[in-house]
């Protein structure tokens, strides 16, 4: 047994955080946050061409490194820590759930082009009733099959070269399609968002007509919810860099700053909520990485999808309440400065708030898992 | 980043679980389940004559040194160790101080004549020891202590006065591990020495404290010119503070898993009773049952980061947080029982005052914040020791 990182999982690690030590700081974060394009696209392409971190997940087969979702988590931590306002997670998850879909060329070709540095975004629910709410509906008309309704929360969506939906048809049968932004029909529309890290759209589809080579998957029921409790695990990464990242700087601050003769870091009110901070980011990290084993043996076929999403919801809700927890407390630390738009902290402040809804509360998490335990079986 | 063991380790636990469940049988069957936390006080006889079994099997000890009786397990075979331990119902480990406690302090500290007086008898479940540490006027503040040990040349023997408290069977013990001060004005962890005291004999006085669950496991211990040889001062005198510290080092989390596997088993059975009394519906005690289960699962990941970590023995950021973790941890899991059984909780089913398994939990667990460490000094711990907070203030409060 080995639940620690390898030497190469380490170095990727230090890598990665030196990388956006560099790269993504203060300036650079505030500065892509509140641009036209909501990110910046040099650094997109440093990420793309230099760190190829948009190809960790895909098969080698495609162009990707094939590495494991140990190594996805610990980019994504990384990005968390550092605020990257990038389509990292976008691309993450839309690679997430074309690694689900029946391999074919044109799969193959769409991994591929992410690879390359295309932004492909997944638009999976409309948030009419959870994010399992299908908002596209599919209908066939002769030999095309029409695509309308809307998707919300659709991460970087506007900036996305292709979409891959998922649409349901009047049986209720849900399948997931392949779609290009240009397309007749396809409406975007960036929607401004508290949290200016991370680039959210709304899809509109008016009877946008799709053929079969655009088909990914049918009967994708099962395909979804594994696309979701991936993509939950991939947001827990980035909740636990947000979590850490506002331990270290909130006890940074109250090494310097002084009242009663005395740092307030010296001060046991201080001391114990830090302590506790840390209590709850170390928690979440050690669900992070039981997760992403989990998906590594998801993948290998050696884990259920009970176990898969058994993974997610304890990881998501944990790390949810973490990085929520320590930004807050972090503003709290900081005194009067902490509601400034100057420090830092306002920015994890935000940026927990909007992932700790993203995918799913808290709360939604337990009642799902009390599913499993109590009721036996799915919610 | 794996979590699964080696195909070598899965063998050793498979020899663990099935010697377990062929020993815990006959005159073995009714220790199962016993004598864990909040239960020490019963069969005391049965568990020492299990120690015995234990080490026929060479099953005590298995951390130390072949030479003097382990098997010199690595940390990985001493957690499946503890896993399958709790798993089988292995009764409360009398044994437990001398093992984990005594034995690697006198492995790093002891004398060659400490270890061949001492060890043998450890391992072969023949000996009992607890621990006197605290004191009613040094709990959290454990370099407050008073209680001295002076040299008395003509009969050779260290003579202790002084007393002790929290000390779990002590009236079922042998020795007693005590922390005295040896010079008179020395201060705080200063001037200190590291006895080893045999329990029966006239200068020692033991006193049961009932605690709010009614019964009692632990106790005073009172030292009226109590004795102990010249030799049984474990390393220099004045060394007392380093070799009681260094006994905290030998903690490296391999009964966590263990201990982890008796909470399931709590959790299990309010699971059960949720889903048999109705409270399963309430989405408030659903919510909380989650929120348990996650918290338990933590905690094993947690620990496996930990027994993952360096083989220096230095406590990472993950060991910092355990203690706090599982305490308040279980102090929920208390509540909750209670919450599950609603009213039911307050009926008292035997005697005058016999509590049901749940209902010492809930009473018991209000202790796991406060021994070994309350929640309050953990916290200080992890913000000085983890991340570099200033230390407290010491002194008088202006």
């Amino acid at each position: 047994m080995k639940f620690a990182f390898t030497d190469e999982q380490r170095m990727l690690r230090d890598t990665s955080q030196a990388f956006l030590s560099a790269e993504s700081g203060s300036p650079a974060v505030r500065a892509a946050s509140t641009s036209v394009q909501t990110y910046d696209r040099e650094l997109w392409q440093k990420i793309c061409e230099d760190m190829y971190w948009q190809g960790i997940l895909a098969p080698e087969s495609c162009d990707g490194l094939g590495l494991g979702w140990v190594e996805m988590a610990v980019v994504l931590e990384a990005a968390g820590e550092r605020l990257l306002t990038a389509p990292l997670f976008a691309t993450a998850q839309s690679t997430a759930a074309l690694m689900l879909c029946p391999q074919t060329d044109m799969r193959d070709a769409l991994l591929s082009a992410i690879v390359g540095g295309d932004i492909i975004s997944v638009a999976m629910s409309d948030q009419r009733d959870g994010w399992s709410s299908c908002g596209v509906t599919a209908t066939d008309k002769s030999n095309t099959t029409l695509l309308s309704g809307s998707s919300r929360f659709v991460p970087y969506g506007s900036s996305a070269s292709k979409l891959l939906v998922v649409a349901v048809d009047a049986s209720g049968s849900q399948s997931i399609w392949v779609v290009d932004t240009a397309q007749e029909g396809v409406a975007i529309e960036h929607t401004p968002t508290m949290d200016q890290t991370r680039a959210m759209a709304t899809v509109s589809l008016e009877n946008v007509a799709v053929s079969v080579d655009q088909l990914l998957a049918n009967d994708a029921a099962n395909i979804v919810d594994q696309t979701l409790a991936l993509s939950r695990i991939l947001v827990v990464a980035d909740q636990v860099g947000i979590a850490q990242a506002s331990l270290d700087i909130s006890v940074e601050y109250t090494k310097e700053r002084s009242q009663f003769d005395r740092t307030i870091a010296s001060f046991q009110a201080i001391k114990h909520k830090a302590a506790d901070m840390m209590l709850k980011v170390e928690s979440a990290r050690s669900l992070l990485y039981y997760a992403a084993c989990v998906a590594d043996a998801w993948f290998a076929g050696e884990a259920d999808d009970v176990a898969l999403q058994e993974a997610a919801y304890m990881a998501s809700a944990c790390a949810s309440e973490a990085a929520f927890f320590n930004a807050g407390s972090g503003i709290q630390m900081h005194g009067g400065v902490g509601i400034t738009e100057e420090y830092d902290i306002q920015l994890y402040f935000k940026r927990a708030r909007a992932t700790e809804s993203f995918l799913g509360r808290p709360a939604e998490m337990r009642e799902a898992l009390a599913c499993q335990l109590l009721d036996g079986g799915a919610p | 980043m794996k979590l699964s063991f080696t195909a070598a380790d899965e063998q050793f636990r498979e020899e663990v679980a099935d010697w377990l469940n062929d020993s815990l049988q006959g005159e073995f069957a009714k220790v199962r389940y016993r004598g864990g936390p909040g239960d020490e006080h019963h069969f005391v006889d049965e568990r020492k004559a299990w120690e015995r079994r234990l080490a026929e099997g060479r099953w005590t000890c298995i951390g130390w040194p072949e030479a003097w009786g382990g098997r010199a397990a690595s940390i990985e075979q001493q957690v499946i160790f503890h896993e399958e331990y709790a798993r089988a119902g292995g009764p409360g480990r009398m044994g437990h101080i001398g093992d984990t406690l005594t034995g690697p302090t006198l492995l790093a500290f002891g004398s060659e004549a400490q270890k061949a007086k001492y060890l043998p008898p450890i391992r072969n479940g023949e000996a009992f020891w607890s621990q006197g540490y605290s004191e009613p006027g040094a709990g959290s503040d454990l370099a407050a202590i008073r209680t001295r040990a002076v040299f008395d040349e003509p009969t050779r023997q260290w003579q202790i006065t002084g007393q002790k408290v929290w000390t779990s069977l002590a009236h079922e013990s042998d020795y007693v591990f005590v922390l005295a001060r040896i010079d008179r004005d020395s201060q705080r962890h200063h001037g200190l020495g590291f006895f080893l005291v045999p329990l029966d004999q006239p200068g020692v006085t033991i006193r049961p404290i009932t605690q709010l669950t009614g019964t009692a496991e632990f106790n005073e211990v009172y030292f009226d010119d109590a004795v102990c040889d010249a030799d049984d001062i474990v390393g220099a005198p004045g060394d007392g503070w380093k070799v009681a510290m260094g006994l905290l080092g030998f903690e490296r989390g391999v009964s966590t898993l263990g201990q982890q596997m008796l909470f399931q088993t709590e959790l299990d059975e309010i699971i059960r009773i949720a889903k048999e009394n109705g409270a399963a519906r309430d989405p408030d005690i659903r919510q909380r049952i989650a929120e348990a289960h996650i918290g338990l699962r933590t905690m094993r990941y947690n620990s496996m980061r930990m027994l993952s970590g360096g083989e220096d023995g230095s406590l990472s950021r993950e060991a910092m947080i355990y203690k706090l973790y599982w305490s308040s941890w279980h102090r929920n899991l208390g509540k909750l029982a209670m919450d599950v059984l609603g009213p039911e909780a307050e009926l008292i089913e035997q005697g005058p005052y016999e509590l049901n398994k749940l209902q010492s939990l809930f009473l018991f667990t209000r202790a796991d914040t406060i021994y070994g460490g309350t929640n309050q000094i953990q916290r200080n711990l992890i913000a000085e020791r983890a991340l570099g907070m200033p230390k407290e203030p010491r002194g008088p409060a202006k």
